[in-house]
């Protein structure tokens, strides 16, 4: 199955394209679709802990399975703006 | 405009009240971002914003119904600009609408914690002598601590 991927920020740098289309095996998961550009991007392995994903434009988590012509998006932590430390 | 909106163009928070506001209401609660000069000892120039637009948007929908839930009294708008903002100008404005104040403080407050909690939106800031992403915390939706933290700040 072929898959869209979109990448953003730190991510999208990472890969040098934020949209990228991508051939699976039968019955990938999100997790299958991360791994795969993880081996085709070896700097992105050192975000996954803190990457999210979703899945045709809603959110998902890396179990999600994917089919033929899902766009699965990779996101990295978003802005925060000081949430953490008040 | 609409309720929730991503957009290129520059804010204002005058039309993002009006959007919710009506004649019922006796109070309107409006809250801008803005970007600053400084940051963490640096010197910013300007931020770029990339965002998910139509995750944002959905995100957006979603603190509506999480906002209409507990305060159902309350309307909510949220109007984010992505692109290239400088110094002084808004990055996000949210205004609730409600028949009182305390509603309107409240819906406001919890959207504005739940936007940087779960929305798709990513700061570029670009200083003096460099540039870099701004990380926070990994974006989910369904983590209800986090929910509950966005509640307690509402309500504190």
């Amino acid at each position: 199955m072929f898959v869209t991927i979109r990448l953003f920020a730190r991510l999208r740098e990472i890969a040098g394209a934020g949209d990228l289309r991508r051939e699976l095996p039968a019955g990938a998961t999100a997790h299958t679709a991360w791994e795969s550009l993880a081996r085709e991007f070896p700097a992105l392995t050192a975000h996954e802990r803190s990457v999210s994903c979703a899945v045709n434009e809603d959110y998902a988590r890396f179990s999600t399975p994917l089919h033929d012509g899902d766009e699965i998006a990779f996101l990295p932590p978003v802005s925060g703006g000081g949430f953490a430390c008040r | 405009m609409q309720l929730f909106e991503v957009t290129t163009d520059p804010l204002d928070v005058t039309r993002t009240a009006a959007v919710v506001s009506h004649s019922g209401d006796g109070a309107v609660a409006t809250f801008v971002g803005l970007v600053r000069d400084h940051n963490a000892e640096r010197r910013v120039l300007w931020i770029d914003y990339e965002a998910y637009v139509p995750l944002a948007r959905k995100a957006f929908e979603r603190i509506g119904a999480e906002t209409a839930e507990r305060w159902p009294a309350a309307r909510l708008a949220i109007h984010h600009r992505t692109g290239r903002i400088e110094i002084g100008e808004a990055s996000v404005v949210i205004a609730a609408a409600s028949v009182h104040r305390s509603d309107a403080f409240a819906a406001c407050r919890y959207a504005i914690e739940r936007v940087k909690q779960i929305a798709p939106v990513w700061k570029h800031e670009h200083f003096e002598g460099g540039e870099t992403w701004i990380e926070g915390a990994a974006a989910d939706a369904d983590d209800e601590a986090a929910r509950q933290l966005a509640f307690e700040r509402a309500c504190s």
